[in-house]
């Protein structure tokens, strides 16, 4: 228990230590490739609290994908971040202060980790999925019996949204951006 | 340029072959291991913009054409609401896989998440390498 509680700790002091780089640095491209140590440290995190399809996800889409898309699209703009006016630091700060704050409140509610009897563990749905999916799907891996056959309706939903996103990136910057810079 | 790439160039190439084996893993081992759709599909256009990165975006677009992906995108989708107007037209209910297979509903199952996970990857990664293609090829013009 200690070692997790070690391991954990060393991780979320990376996390704060790249969060607090990121606000720091002007220079865009280091800020992207810190956005990825970033992804990959939360990825960590995330297998050691067991979530590993979860840990899988921001290991291929935050730390791979997204870097390459930021930095990518750092070629489309300039790649150092502009001066913000020091007048608005101090209501920036008040919103972080007020939103950090609530973060920290809301916590407050949640049932520490691991704890048993919390609605997650006595509703019978988890049962249903537990237990009952062996029979009814047959999949070894859960996650992908309720992704993908129970609420396969919301995934679909998910593969459209995706859909979408890209046709409106492609909108944006594809076809319709070629045509602009011939008649240029 | 190219002549100082040449370490990158070979790792590269034997690094591709490798993300796209391993991607296509990830998308029909997802029933069993951690993955899925969505990871294989990233996966697999990590790798090619992998290739894009190194070899350029016209040696890529040699290779996966930007018509292919832009098929690919709906393609995918069509797939996957296709099979739940296909499980319909069975009589049963919108994405009730038992109904593919009645006899076995659990083989049924199996073969209807893996065409929805085969579609939710085929979208997922057109959809990756497409966004890459505009985002570099806006980028490579001035």
């Amino acid at each position: 228990m200690t070692e997790f509680a070690l391991v954990n700790g060393v991780l979320f002091v990376i996390l704060a230590i790249t969060a607090l780089a990121i606000a720091r640095l002007r220079e865009l491209i280091a800020v992207a490739m810190l956005g990825g140590l970033f992804s990959l440290t939360s990825a960590s995190i995330f297998v050691l609290l067991d979530a590993v399809d979860v840990a899988f996800t921001e290991a291929a889409v935050g730390a791979g994908m997204t870097t390459v898309l930021m930095l990518a699209g750092l070629g489309l703009t300039q790649q150092r971040e502009k001066l913000t006016p020091p007048r608005r630091a101090v209501p920036a700060a008040l919103v972080v202060a007020l939103t950090g704050a609530l973060l920290v409140y809301a916590t407050a509610d949640l049932p520490p980790f691991g704890a048993p009897g919390t609605p997650v563990q006595r509703h019978p749905l988890t049962e249903r999925y537990l237990v009952d999916s062996a029979r009814e799907v047959g999949l070894p891996n859960t996650v992908t019996s309720v992704l993908a056959s129970y609420r396969g309706y919301d995934t679909l939903g998910e593969t459209v949204v995706i859909f979408t996103a890209g046709i409106g990136v492609l909108l944006l910057l594809g076809r319709a951006g070629r045509r602009r810079e011939e008649t240029r | 340029m190219h002549a100082e790439l040449s370490v990158l160039r070979v790792v590269t190439k034997l690094l591709v072959p490798l993300i796209l084996l391993f991607a296509l893993y990830v998308q029909f081992h997802g029933d069993f291991g951690p993955g899925g759709g969505f990871q294989a599909g990233v996966i697999f256009a990590a790798g090619i913009i992998l290739y894009a990165l190194v070899f350029g975006l016209d040696a890529a677009r040699r290779v996966v054409p930007p018509a292919l992906v832009l098929r690919g995108m709906p393609l995918g989708v069509l797939l996957y609401a296709g099979t739940g107007f296909a499980t319909v037209l069975l009589g049963g209910d919108f994405l009730d896989y038992d109904r593919i297979d009645p006899a076995h509903p659990a083989h049924g199952q199996h073969l209807g998440i893996l065409i929805v996970e085969l579609g939710v990857g085929l979208t997922v990664a057109s959809t990756m390498v497409s966004l890459f293609y505009s985002f570099a090829a806006r980028g490579t013009k001035e």
